[in-house]
């Protein structure tokens, strides 16, 4: 490996693909990534809240279905949950060092995450995409 | 772990002496994990209810309207306001900037101030203009 060139000239270009997991650099510049993301997106929300005249379930419903709420709501999650697995993620290595529970708590992460993510994505489509909801 | 408790340990958490930096710190990851779980959580159930019909939808708005709930909203609000502003500082932090120990003191506690200055502007926004 000594005097490969092919890892790249630059700090970053060697730092890519290194480290003790080999892809460290793609994880960090993704959690800044979905973190900007995210961020945007929650002022987006935010303001788009409170311009409603209501949040009941009539008002609220009928907002989500135009596409410019749906899909950016649709990207916010995830983003958001992206950010979250990895930010856990990062946690976990961090103060569990014996093997098996960090397998484990990695484990349970990722499963809770995808599972709430799904479900947030699955919610946000059949209100956008459901017609007009009974009530 | 397999480690013999004769050896000396590293000093590690005592040695340090406590500043804003070290809190904020300590605030983002708290922050972040609290977000995470309850934050996220709360979005997620808001979104199944409001898809799963108005009887679910009121199940929802009951709890959040309970007025302790409140304690809640405005934890995850000053929680939201803290993470993304120490995030705020370690993007700039990323891109080589702020590392001067006077710099890197005063940015983090102005991280800590503004999130509370910016959660109870917001409330009082919420409180006094929105629901009065």
């Amino acid at each position: 490996m000594t005097g490969d060139t092919s890892l790249g000239k630059t700090p970053l270009g060697r730092a890519r693909g290194l480290g003790s997991a080999g892809e460290g650099a793609e994880h960090w510049g993704l959690e800044r990534a979905s973190a900007a993301a995210t961020l945007a997106l929650l002022v987006w929300l935010a303001v788009s809240l409170l311009r409603l005249p209501a949040l009941d379930h009539q008002t609220l419903s009928d907002w989500l279905k135009a596409p410019l709420a749906a899909v950016p709501m649709l990207l916010l999650v995830v983003a958001m949950f992206w950010h979250l697995k990895m930010g856990l993620v990062v946690i976990v290595e961090d103060y569990v060092h014996e093997e098996g529970r960090r397998i484990l708590w990695l484990a349970l992460i990722n499963f809770a995450a995808i599972f709430a993510g799904a479900l947030a994505l699955f919610s946000v489509l059949k209100i956008a995409l459901g017609g007009d909801v009974a009530g | 772990m397999h480690r013999n408790p004769n050896r000396p340990l590293a000093p590690h958490l005592g040695v340090w002496k406590w500043g804003p930096h070290m809190l904020v710190s300590i605030l983002h990851r708290v922050t972040g994990a609290g977000l995470a779980i309850v934050g996220a959580g709360l979005f997620t159930w808001w979104l199944a209810a409001a898809a799963s019909g108005p009887d679910a939808y009121e199940t929802f708005t009951g709890w959040a309207t309970w007025p302790w709930a409140l304690v809640v909203w405005i934890g995850l609000t000053w929680a939201l306001f803290q993470h993304a502003l120490s995030g705020l500082r370690h993007l700039v932090m990323d891109i080589g900037a702020g590392y001067e120990l006077g710099a890197n003191r005063f940015w983090a506690a102005m991280t800590i101030l503004f999130a509370l200055l910016l959660t109870a502007a917001f409330w009082a926004y919420i409180i006094f203009w929105r629901l009065a």
